[in-house]
Parts: C-alpha cells; sequence; structure tokens
C-alpha cells in the first residue's frame, strides 16, 4: 500500500458505514488518493482516435475539455437512451429500495454511501431528470434533478471508475436494474469528452495493435509459448506441440494474453499444453487474436466490438471449426452475451463438437464458440483423460466464481466438476459469497492499478474475508479462479487480508492430476514445488 | 424539505377536495371531470411511456443469470434462474412479478470486528412489500362491487375471504389493515434507515403517504363516518356505464378519497410507479440465458474501426518472419 500504507485492520477501521445527514447532491467528491487511476496517456488516446488526447490527471482544477462539453455529453445521452432500451428502463424505474445497497464490494469495503448501487446510478438517473424529464424540468431538486456541471463530472468520474461492472447488485435488485450496464454507457460518454484512464485506454490501444492488452508482439508470443514447451518438457518429460497461426487447424484456441506472460496464470496454460497435448488435440494459437481478454468493453460498446472482431477474422482466416476459449472472466461475458451480436453471424464456423468424445456443445450451437470449462468436463466424464488427483494433495482448494462466468454465463458446476476430479480437497466458501452470489475481486473493469490499490483492497475484502474463512475452518491454501484479472489481482489481496494462500487457476489443477502417456515420474507440480512424499 | 414537500402536498390536495365537496356546483367537477380525467391521463400516460420504452431497441442479450446455464447434457441446469428457452423465462418473470422473487432473496451485511463480514438473511423488505402490494390488488379488486351490476362472483368471494374475521357490522376487512400496516413500514424504514433516508427522494415519500391517505380516507369511510353506500355506487356505475351522475349527499369524506385517487392515477404515468409496468421490459430479467445457441440480432449494430489481420502482417511481417511464423504474403 504505497499511497495510505494502511494495516489491514486499520483500514479496516475506517470503514463506518454512516451516512451523512446532508442532502448527497450538496456534497462535492472529494478525490481521495489510491482510490481512483491515473488518465489516459494521449499517446494512446490519439492511435485510438478518441476525443481529445491530452496530458491532464484527475486532481487537475482545469480538466481542459472542449468548450461545448456539457452538450456532448447530454447530446451522447440523449442517442443512448434512443438506442439502449435498458438504459431507458433503468433510469426510469428505480423506486430507490435500498436493496442493492450493502450487495456492493465496494460499498462494503469503503462504507462510502455514493458506493450504493442506487446511488451510483443516481449521480446519472439526476441529470437525466433534469434534461430529459417533465418533473425533473419542473420541480428540479425536489424531483431528485440536477444539472450537469464539471463536479458532477467528476463525480462520475470518482464512482463510475469505481465500479467493477460485476453485476452482483443487479442478482438483488427487484427490477434487475443492471449498475454495469449504466457504468458502461457513463464511461462512454465521459470518454466522448477525453475524460478516461490509462489502464483502460493503453491497454486497448495495445490489443488493437499487437492483438493483447499487454502489446507483445508476434515473435514475443511465439518466445513465450515455446519457452511453455521446454518448461513443460522438465516438468513431465514430454516435449509437447504448440502450433502457431496454423491454417486448417481443427480449433483455434483463445486466452488472456495473461496466461503466457503472467503468474500465476502461466502454470494454467501448462496446464491447457499438458491437456491439449494428451488428448491429440488438432488446434492452433494465434498472435492476431492473441488476447481473450477486452478491455474496449470497459470503455464503450465499439471499442468492444472492435476488439472482439479479432476472434472471428482470426478463425475465418485460419478455417478452424470452432474455437476454444481459455479461462477468463470478461472475456466470457462478451463471447457468450455479445459477440455473436456484434460480429456474427458465425456462418463460416461449424457447430462445435468434441473431437475426443464426440460431444455436441448444444449450447453454443450459434457462437460456436465453447469454454474450456465446458470442454474438460466433457473429457472427464466420458473417461478420456486419466487424473491422479493425490499430485493435489498439497493444495486444499476453494473456488472463487469469476463475476462473469457465474452472472453472464452460469457456468456454475463444470469448473466444480472439474475441480473435484483433480483433486482431493476442495471447500466451499459461504454461500452468500459464491456462485451468483459471487464477489468481485475488487480490481475488475480495468481498475487494477497500483495508484488505486487501496480502493482494490477495500472492493476485495469481502472475497479476501470468505477466502479467510474457509483458510481458518479447513485449511485452505489454495484460491482456485477461471479469470486473467482474478488471477493478476487475488494474490496481493490474499496477502494483504489473508496470507498463506496461493492463487491459481482451474487448469493448473489438472495440469498436475493429469497422466500423461509416456511421462517421467512426477515430482513438482507445475509450478516446481515438491509434491508431497516426493521431495527430500 | 424532501419529506416536507410531500406532506404539503398531500395537505394541498385533501384541502382542495374538501372544498371542491363544500362548494356547491363543484361537484360535477370532482365527481365526474376529474374522474374521467385521471382515468385518461393515466391510460395514456402509461401507453406513452411504454411505447417510448419499447421504442428503443434491446442492442444486446444481457441477462442477469442465477443459476446453472444449460450446457453438458449430464449437468443439471436451473430452469427458472437461468432459463434457455420461452417457458423458462415466462416462469421466471411470474416468480419476480408475483411473488418478488429477487427481493426475496436479500440479505443483511454486517461487519464484526476482525474484520468479519457475515451476511444474514432479511426478508422484512419482501414482507412489507409484498403485504402492501397484494393487499392493494385485492382492495382494487373489491372496488369492482361499486362499479357492477350485479356484482361478479370473484368479486364476492374475494369480498368474503378478506372480510374472513368478521366481527360485528361492518365486516372487517383484513387487506385494510394490512396495507396501512405495509404503508407505515414502508415509510418508516425510509424515515429511520440513514441509509435509506439518504437516498430517499421527495418522489419516494410523496407516493406512500398518498396511498396511505386514500387508505385512511377509504377506512373512515367504511367504519367509521359512514356515507351513503348507496349514493356512491351510483356515482360509479354512472362513470363506468359512460352516463355520469351526481346523487345527492354523497358526502364529503368520499370527494376527498375520490379526489385522492384521481391524484394518484394522473401522477402514476410520471413516476417511479411506473416500475409496475416497467419490469417487464427489464432486459436482465425478460431474456432468455441462450445467447450462445440463438444469435440475437441488434438494429443498429454500426460498422467500427477494426484492425484487420493484413495491416497486422503488415506491420509485424518481418519479425513474424524471423521467428518462423506462418504468413499470408511473403
Amino acid at each position: 500500500m504505497s499511497e495510505s500504507k494502511l494495516k489491514p485492520e486499520e483500514l479496516a477501521e475506517t470503514i463506518k458505514y454512516k451516512t451523512p445527514n446532508r442532502n448527497w447532491m450538496d456534497q462535492k467528491v472529494e478525490m481521495k488518493p489510491g482510490r481512483f487511476s491515473h488518465s489516459g496517456v494521449p499517446k494512446s488516446v490519439e492511435y485510438l482516435q478518441l476525443p481529445n488526447p491530452r496530458k491532464w490527471q484527475p486532481t487537475d482544477p482545469d480538466w481542459q475539455l472542449p468548450e461545448n462539453w456539457k452538450e456532448i455529453i447530454l447530446e451522447g445521452l440523449r442517442d443512448r437512451l434512443n438506442r439502449f432500451r435498458s438504459l431507458r428502463v433503468f433510469m426510469d424505474i428505480c423506486v430507490r429500495c435500498g436493496a442493492c445497497a450493502d450487495k456492493c464490494h465496494y460499498f462494503i469495503g469503503s462504507g462510502d454511501p455514493k458506493n450504493m448501487p442506487v446511488m451510483r446510478a443516481e449521480l446519472l438517473r439526476s441529470v437525466y431528470r433534469h434534461d430529459f424529464t417533465l418533473a425533473g424540468k419542473i420541480l428540479g431538486k425536489f424531483a431528485g434533478a440536477r444539472e450537469l456541471t464539471i463536479d458532477v463530472l467528476k463525480e462520475w468520474f470518482y464512482y463510475f471508475y469505481q465500479c467493477t461492472q460485476c453485476r452482483r447488485c443487479s442478482v438483488f435488485c427487484p427490477y434487475g436494474i443492471d449498475t454495469a450496464e449504466i457504468t458502461l454507457l457513463v464511461r462512454e460518454l465521459m470518454n466522448l469528452v477525453g475524460v478516461n484512464i490509462d489502464w483502460i485506454v493503453t491497454p486497448v490501444a495495445n490489443s488493437f495493435r499487437t492483438g493483447n492488452h499487454l502489446g507483445i508482439q508476434p515473435h514475443g508470443f511465439k518466445d513465450s509459448i515455446d519457452f511453455a514447451v521446454d518448461e513443460l518438457e522438465s516438468i513431465t518429460g514430454i516435449k509437447v506441440e504448440a502450433p502457431i497461426n496454423k491454417k486448417g487447424a481443427e480449433i483455434l484456441f483463445i486466452t488472456p494474453s495473461a496466461d503466457y506472460f503472467g503468474t500465476p496464470h502461466y502454470y494454467t496454460l501448462l496446464g491447457y499444453l499438458a491437456l491439449f497435448h494428451e488428448i491429440g488435440l488438432d488446434y492452433t494459437w494465434s498472435t492476431y487474436a492473441s488476447e481473450g481478454g477486452n478491455f474496449g468493453s470497459f470503455i464503450s460498446h465499439d471499442l468492444m466490438k472492435s476488439l472482439n472482431a479479432k476472434m472471428y477474422a482470426e478463425a475465418k482466416r485460419l478455417g478452424v471449426k470452432w474455437i476454444l476459449g481459455g479461462e477468463c472472466g470478461h472475456m466470457w461475458r462478451i463471447v457468450h452475451q455479445y459477440m455473436d451480436t456484434l460480429n456474427g453471424p458465425a456462418d463460416f464456423l461449424e457447430e462445435p463438437v468434441s473431437p475426443v468424445t464426440g460431444t455436441k456443445f448444444e449450447n453454443t450451437t450459434s457462437t460456436k464458440m465453447v469454454h474450456i470449462c465446458e470442454f474438460t468436463a466433457d473429457l472427464i466424464k466420458n473417461g478420456k483423460i486419466t487424473l491422479d488427483k493425490s499430485r493435489n494433495d498439497n493444495w486444499k482448494v476453494t473456488f472463487h466464481d469469476s463475476c462473469n462466468p457465474a452472472r453472464a454465463l452460469g457456468l456454475i458446476e463444470e469448473p466444480r466438476y472439474i475441480i473435484k476430479n483433480a483433486c482431493n480437497h476442495f471447500y466451499e466458501m459461504p454461500e452468500n459469497t459464491i456462485k451468483e452470489q459471487t464477489f468481485c475481486c475488487g480490481s475488475g473493469a480495468g481498475l487494477g492499478t497500483d495508484e488505486n490499490l487501496e480502493m482494490r483492497m477495500r472492493g476485495g475484502m469481502p472475497r479476501a474475508n470468505a477466502v479467510k474463512y474457509v483458510k481458518e475452518k479447513h485449511g485452505v491454501n489454495y484460491l482456485g479462479c477461471i479469470c486473467a484479472i482474478d488471477k493478476a489481482t487475488l494474490p496481493p489481496l490474499m496477502e494483504y487480508w489473508v496470507g498463506g494462500v496461493e492463487v491459481g487457476g482451474v487448469h493448473e489443477l489438472v495440469g498436475n492430476a493429469l497422466v500423461m502417456k509416456g511421462e517421467k515420474e512426477r515430482t513438482t507440480n507445475l509450478r516446481g514445488e515438491p509434491l508431497d512424499g516426493k521431495m527430500e | 424539505m424532501i419529506l416536507l414537500l410531500p406532506f404539503l402536498a398531500i395537505l394541498v390536495i385533501i384541502v382542495v377536495a374538501l372544498f371542491g365537496a363544500a362548494v356547491p356546483g363543484l361537484d360535477f367537477l370532482f365527481g365526474v371531470v376529474f374522474p374521467y380525467a385521471a382515468i385518461t391521463v393515466f391510460l395514456l400516460g402509461i401507453i406513452y411511456r411504454v411505447l417510448k420504452w419499447a421504442r428503443s431497441p434491446v442492442p444486446f442479450h444481457i441477462p442477469t443469470v442465477t443459476g446453472q446455464q444449460k450446457s453438458l447434457s449430464w449437468i443439471k441446469s436451473s430452469k427458472i434462474d437461468s432459463p434457455h428457452s420461452s417457458p423458462g423465462v415466462v416462469g421466471r418473470m411470474a416468480m419476480e412479478i408475483l411473488l418478488f422473487r429477487s427481493l426475496f432473496r436479500n440479505t443483511k451485511m454486517e461487519m464484526k470486528s476482525g474484520p468479519k463480514l457475515v451476511y444474514g438473511s432479511s426478508k422484512y423488505l419482501w414482507l412489507g412489500a409484498i403485504v402492501f402490494h397484494y393487499s392493494m390488488l385485492v382492495i382494487v379488486l373489491r372496488h369492482l362491487r361499486l362499479f357492477m351490476q350485479p356484482i361478479p362472483q370473484f368479486v364476492l368471494a374475494l369480498q368474503n375471504v378478506d372480510g374472513f374475521f368478521q366481527v360485528g357490522l361492518p365486516g372487517i376487512y383484513v387487506t385494510d389493515g394490512l396495507i396501512v400496516a405495509a404503508l407505515l413500514f414502508l415509510f418508516l424504514r425510509r424515515l429511520y434507515d440513514s441509509r435509506l433516508r439518504y437516498i430517499s427522494l421527495a418522489s419516494d415519500y410523496f407516493p406512500l403517504l398518498l396511498i396511505l391517505s386514500i387508505a385512511v380516507t377509504g377506512i373512515l369511510m367504511r367504519y367509521f363516518l359512514r356515507v351513503d353506500i348507496v349514493s356512491v355506487k351510483e356515482l360509479a356505475i354512472g362513470l363506468f356505464t359512460f352516463h355520469p351522475f351526481i346523487p345527492r349527499d354523497v358526502g364529503v369524506l368520499f370527494y376527498a378519497h375520490l379526489f385522492l385517487v384521481c391524484v394518484l392515477l394522473a401522477y402514476f404515468p410520471f413516476s417511479k410507479l411506473m416500475h409496475m409496468p416497467g419490469i417487464f421490459l427489464s432486459p436482465t430479467r425478460n431474456l432468455a440465458n441462450n445467447s450462445r445457441m440463438k444469435r440475437h440480432v441488434n438494429p443498429w449494430n454500426h460498422p467500427v474501426r477494426v484492425h484487420t489481420y493484413e495491416e497486422y502482417e503488415d506491420e509485424f511481417r518481418d519479425r513474424m518472419k524471423a521467428a518462423g511464423l506462418p504468413l499470408d504474403k511473403e
């Protein structure tokens, strides 16, 4: 915690859940260090041809906005009200019952009343009422209406970049009002006048240019995969094939770029490589579509589409039959709920059938993209792979449902089935913190920056708390998850709040347990750590 | 002020109604013109608002899924919480609209020292809401007896059930007590829960007070300051059959009650009470979780700038070649 240096217990002390007696509209936003991110650098903004590239910071008094910024935003709002029924309905039907209030991880971790999802939406709703409803025009503040001012815009920036679009509140809302939808649209509006953050804009620019958010160029990609192949060989004694940009392969495999560049993601990559070799999958990686994640979806529907387009375009160019997708959170929301609409129809692909088991993936007949957990669960069920659970005996595992696979797909049992078949010790966290009620890691939707670390630790507190519970009760030391942002941001969260818990993917566990034909005796897991009883 | 304004508004409405009933000649205005005007605004207003919503398309398929998806044949999917077909969606919507399913899920978070977070079940809001809405429904249906002759069987049956706890005359309707209790609960929680007070607007207090006033004037008329029910029915049937008729001596209280109802009807389309039709159009609830099975079409799916493979290869060709990666153009 470079900025605030608060110890966990000190941080917890600062959470009061006290609401001021003053009208919330009378309070100007106070930007607290550690709770917001740096602005987008001009170079990336320019590269993406987005409006108003300039050097600025959120704490600057003058944001250097275009003169008619207000008109631009209101016109943008009008346009979106006409294009999104969701927005129109969500603006009109909230009754402020308060059911969502304590469902937000950021509210729980900060106690800031404007982090209640209802308030987050009211920040926009108040402006909507002022300019788009009769009651608001006549009654003004009494109808909950207020004018869009620079202070309002600053408040938007602060609070709409304190939402990870996890949609937990939407589960509890009696009308299903979806804050993720509102957040994304407000970020679109802010983006119209060049108000954005760098950890979204720069990864988007990288993804646009190189195919992945880390900006890894094709030869770097190949190096990473080759390195992983060598590493896997040293652990298993088997040299696997990892074809790249191979035309005519049956399946295109796309996974988040962190899988081949980040830790602990990397061990999951080793798991994929081992699995694909063992079942003899005819597949290919792609350098052009070398990113499953879609940072565009954190800022606008258009950029979401722009980045997502690479998946189908590459599948078509390579002439594969269908696409298999790795462990990722928001990538899977985009694939499941948006891709076919944005960039389909995928009539050049075939309805996915597992080449190993012959199972037809009936739930993917239109989009033609299968989740790796669906694919592997089917392999296990049909007895096509042998798993030695004891190789994961070092781990006492719990599973963190990543927000999007849980609440956008309903991918709940598949990963659990895999985990239970890959290890002996599995323990669920309390029911209010898993499955459709799962808590966010606290760093999604582009908020995983260092400068935002305090807010991340706050937002991740509910997740960490539930992990701590199973750690103390069952000795859990492995937090499994199927999301690249989780894998990047849960380790510091665990270190801060819990301690002694490692984070890793589901396919890392599969890779550990996978019995491969012709392998040497395994003495270590994929992390290179000695297996129980095989050391000394 | 946020609280004062709704109180004042209700007061003004009642005073206006009493004035109307007291001044001779104004009874036609309050007994006939306002009710027709209010019902017209109510119906046209709702239609206008719903059409306005409906005119905006649903560009993306964004249900909030709260259960296991339908994927592999041997994994049991949740047909209601993750519906993959229309009957499932109808089931989900029915659960939401008739039973307030999402609200039933409500929990209350508490932070204990440690910090340790605990989540307890919290059903009070659900209970208050369901009691209020169903009481309201029963009361509205019961009122049909005033508009119809002969009184429909189901109205009589409903009346019998509602008046089950008959002690003396007039029979007491359970819903009369329940609606007042529920409204008071909903009102007081806004007032005493500091979080609720923080988020509440004048337009959150106003409908509660308005409906409460309607209930109280109704109860007064039925149990305490009796009005001539035959005259009331004459007026109601007159309105209903488009042969407006103003009977004599209906009573001041009745006009207050009627005028409050008129205000509610006319206010409805411009208020948060539109959550009633709105829930039917909520895209996180009314769509099936089948977006990988069936393509959802966005009517305005406009083209965006993309970085094509050709552009990509042009930029990185040399490096790709050096790394031994296959190329489209040598």
